[in-house]
């Protein structure tokens, strides 16, 4: 038997150093166990193993699937335009994948088992090449069966070809994720029996009678009336919640501790990366402002904030410079509250953070219903107006997709809301970042009007737990959405449920309409809010299969996702498709909705 | 014919491989990366990524009532179940009720479902199939035709119309709610009834509402999947249900006191 003291000493002898049980990778290691920042790494060949392992979460041992033994995988880091090799040898007795998650990457690389490629078959090995124009931070993650809920995910760095323009005196990883000791097949067929399962905030008598209290009688009647007459529930705001998840920070629980060490007056850049599968998280760090500097791993021009939302998927980098020597909480909640994780930001390894108070959950209005009816100004239709920002008025449903037993609602009244920080956080007493604050740091590369529009809903069923695009699940889609190599799109996403998705475009960075600016922010990912109308513009530069999708992993199982198809130009028969000279539309809308012209 | 051509495209274009452009190919949406690997792994892979995506199948075993039921009457064994096997588009629905008479050792009432269930609206379910009743004897078989939901404020609701091979007609109607105290404890008031086109006097049964049933289970959610409770059920004959009963000299109602668990997986 290995002591603690021995096993550190150990560790620190052979370079080698244990946490939580488990060796894990430096990058994810605590400042106890001699991490002091991450440090640039040359190299462009990688071997990576899947496998099983048993770890230790939270002071209970649990199985993985992971990538060389450890949960969070290794971190990759390589240079910007160099060719990489990524040779991953398959252990497993059933098929896996790497998905390289905003790496734009030649279509057959980019992981995807049915779309870019067969899947790497169990015993095997499969060799990814490629070579990126991009630098930043990401996220790589299996996109087989359940496996990413298990543990097969880890960081990716790209180091900038030229001089880096944030400067800073050390930098950490910080891999935000939520871990389930309940395997996620079952996970997913309990949300299918019971889609509120997980759900510990429901609202009781006890609720009842609060809101009697503060509001009066007929009131509450009348808005529990109404929420009842619809079958929705305004405590819906995770579908997994830490009633059955561990949320971890680098691999480790609150009661690790897991600590980054600075010297007073350090520029730190923190790189975030939320690799949850189901888990929308705040962060903050209490008593410290962040200057955020790059957003899904494109820098952006520096705003200060004190606490963002970041999607699943989603990364964030910022620069915090702590003015003085004592502990600092880095803090990642969940958005519905249910459940957070505590890591410490401290001058010497061994000190904790003061844990800040879970703070009440959010409650979901007829805001985010979409049924706001007195936010609509009647004179008004800017936000389908193609020239027009987003920055617009509420605008009423009026798009024709499938409305099937999988559609539970539409927004009648979809609302702009990327001036908005994200649910629970409108009313937080200190600044929160909003996506409108996100500026490109360098102009964006494709400047032209979109020749074309899209709109596509975000549609689902909460009380048969059905997720889809359009009504349609992918099981149940026949064609791809087409785009056309070198055209210029608008998409706007319109989401008709009641929940936050962040949505993932494989292949292509999209530029968030944010404003008339040719700074708009670049990303991969975005969180479409409740009752939201949100629009990205599209450069389709590269040619291929890509994945389109809700990165809240179990929507996806469920079948939100879609297939974008960029068509090769040389190939097309026909001009490539404008507003004038429309493509014929793909998805074909289906029955109408009972309740709506 | 497809796959064949495109097997050809693939030997022919295999030296290309490598190649960003496949000018001469009109490209396939959603297999533009066929070309690459071999075709048929590639084609089961697509058929399990739309599979995996929204077409999975779940099966799911609810035991509703489970219960030791006395009072009024001999006390008895109550089991009310109900599970399904299948995707969101299509359900094999099995429905089983079994009513043990602990005294007299036999079964009061054992009675199995087997539908087929489909979604036809956002809440709602229709559901067709067989409904075979062992007890009480003489034993029949039923064609089912019913519907299962939620309807608005929550109250899940069931009613189907059964058509005996003896071609005798009859319905059931079903409600329940959950009223939630705490996030654990909840109240689940609960009503049954049944009715009947014509007399069937086999099964002793009248025309016209039959039975009902009236229940109120207070149950605690020690886990979602399981949870003990208490409650009251009331059942009732009436009408000419009722005089074959009395007939019988058997209760024409019953109040018991239920002690039983809710589980599913």
């Amino acid at each position: 038997m290995l002591t603690r003291r021995n096993l550190l000493r150990t560790a620190a002898a052979g370079g080698l150093v244990a946490a939580s049980g488990a060796l894990l990778p430096a990058w994810a290691r605590s400042a106890s166990a001699g991490n002091k920042g991450i440090f640039e790494v040359s190299g462009n060949a990688f071997d990576l193993t899947i496998g099983h392992s048993a770890v230790e979460i939270g002071g209970r041992s649990g199985h993985a699937i992971t990538v060389n033994g450890t949960l969070p995988g290794p971190l990759i880091r390589f240079r910007e335009g160099e060719t990489v090799t990524l040779k991953v040898n398959n252990t497993l007795d059933e098929d896996t994948s790497i998905h390289w998650h905003g790496l734009l990457v030649p279509y057959h690389m980019d992981g995807v088992p049915g779309l870019s490629f067969p899947g790497i078959k169990p015993k095997s090995s499969f060799t990814y090449e490629f070579a990126v124009p991009q630098s930043g931070t990401y996220w790589y993650h299996s996109h087989s069966g359940l496996q990413e809920q298990l543990g097969h995910y880890g960081p990716l760095i790209i180091d900038p070809a030229g001089t880096d323009p944030v400067l800073a005196d050390r930098e950490y990883v910080l891999v935000l994720s939520d871990w389930s000791f309940e395997h996620p097949h079952t996970v997913f067929a309990r949300l299918k029996k019971d889609s509120a399962v997980y759900n510990f905030q429901q609202r009781t008598a006890g609720d009842f009678l609060k809101d009697a209290r503060e509001n009066g009688l007929e009131a509450t009647l009348a808005d529990r009336a109404s929420w009842g007459a619809m079958r929705m529930s305004p405590t819906d705001i995770s579908d997994v919640t830490a009633s059955v998840y561990t949320y971890l920070i680098n691999g480790h629980a609150t009661e690790d501790n897991w600590t980054a060490l600075f010297n007073s007056g350090e520029r730190i850049r923190l790189r975030i990366i939320n690799a949850s599968a189901m888990t929308i998280f705040n962060f903050r760090i209490p008593g410290l402002p962040m200057t955020v500097v790059a957003a899904d791993g494109l820098h952006v021009q520096p705003v200060e904030t004190d606490e963002f939302q970041i999607g699943v998927a989603e990364t964030y980098d910022v620069v915090v410079t702590p003015p003085r020597a004592r502990a600092f909480a880095l803090v990642a909640e969940s958005i519905d509250r249910s459940g957070q994780v505590i890591a410490t930001l401290a001058p010497e390894a061994g000190l904790v953070a003061t844990a800040p108070l879970l703070r009440e959950p959010p409650v979901l209005t007829h805001r985010d219903m979409g049924m706001d009816m007195s936010s609509i100004d009647h004179g008004s239709m800017a936000g389908m107006d193609h020239g027009a920002t987003t920055m617009s008025d509420p605008v009423p449903q009026t798009h024709d997709h499938r409305m099937g037993v999988g559609v539970d609602n539409v927004s009648m009244v979809q609302l702009s809301r990327i001036d908005e920080p994200g649910l629970g956080l409108e009313s937080v007493p200190h600044r929160a970042l909003r996506y409108s604050q996100l500026r490109s740091l360098t102009p964006n590369p494709d400047t032209r009007a979109p020749g074309r529009e899209m709109e596509i809903h975000l549609t689902g069923n909460m009380e048969r737990y059905m997720w889809s695009f359009d009504g349609m699940k992918l099981s149940e889609v026949k064609e791809p959405i087409i785009f056309h190599e070198g055209e210029r799109l608008r998409v706007t996403l319109v989401n008709d449920t009641m929940m936050s998705h962040p949505i993932h475009l494989h292949g292509m960075f999209f530029d968030l309409v944010v404003g008339d600016t040719d700074h708009k922010p670049r990303k991969h990912t975005v969180i479409v809010k409740p009752a939201e109308r949100l629009s990205f513009d599209v450069t389709a530069d590269h040619v291929g299969d890509w994945a389109f999708h809700c990165h809240l992993f179990f929507h996806m199982h469920a079948g939100m996702m879609q297939v974008v198809s960029v068509l090769p130009l040389s190939a097309a028969s026909v001009a490539p498709p404008s507003d004038e000279n429309p493509q014929p539309e793909v998805r074909m809308p289906d029955m109408q909705h009972e309740g709506h012209r | 014919m497809k796959s064949a051509r495109f097997f050809a495209v693939s030997l022919v274009l295999a030296p290309l491989a490598q190649a960003p452009a496949f000018a001469q190919v009109a490209p396939v949406p959603g297999s533009q990366a066929e070309v690459y690997w071999d075709e048929d792994d590639f084609k089961a892979s697509q058929d399990a990524l739309k599979k995996a995506h929204g077409g999975a199948a779940t099966l799911f075993v609810l035991a509703d009532r489970f219960e030791y039921q006395s009072g009024d009457g001999s006390p008895a064994l109550l089991l009310e179940g109900q599970g399904w096997w299948g995707t969101d588009e299509s359900r094999l629905w099995i429905k089983s009720m079994i009513d043990y008479d602990l005294d007299a050792g036999t079964f009061e009432e054992a009675e199995v479902q087997a539908l087929w269930s489909r979604p036809v609206t956002r809440y709602f379910d229709v559901q067709a199939g067989l409904r075979h009743d062992f007890e009480p004897g003489p034993s029949r078989t039923y064609a089912v035709l019913g519907v299962q939901g939620l309807a608005p404020y929550w109250f899940e609701v069931g009613g189907a119309v059964f058509l005996s091979e003896e071609g005798d007609l009859s319905a059931r109607v079903e409600a329940q709610y959950e009223f939630r105290f705490t996030q654990r404890l909840i109240l689940q008031p609960r009503t049954e009834l049944n009715f009947a086109a014509e007399d069937v006097p086999e099964l002793e049964t009248g025309a016209g509402l039959s039975t009902a049933e009236v229940g109120l289970r207070l149950r605690y959610e020690a886990d979602r999947q399981f949870a003990p409770y208490i409650g009251v059920n009331w059942k009732a004959s009436t009408g000419d249900t009722a005089d074959y009963a009395r007939a019988r000299s058997e209760d024409t109602e019953t109040l018991s006191f239920v002690t039983g668990i809710r589980l599913w997986f």
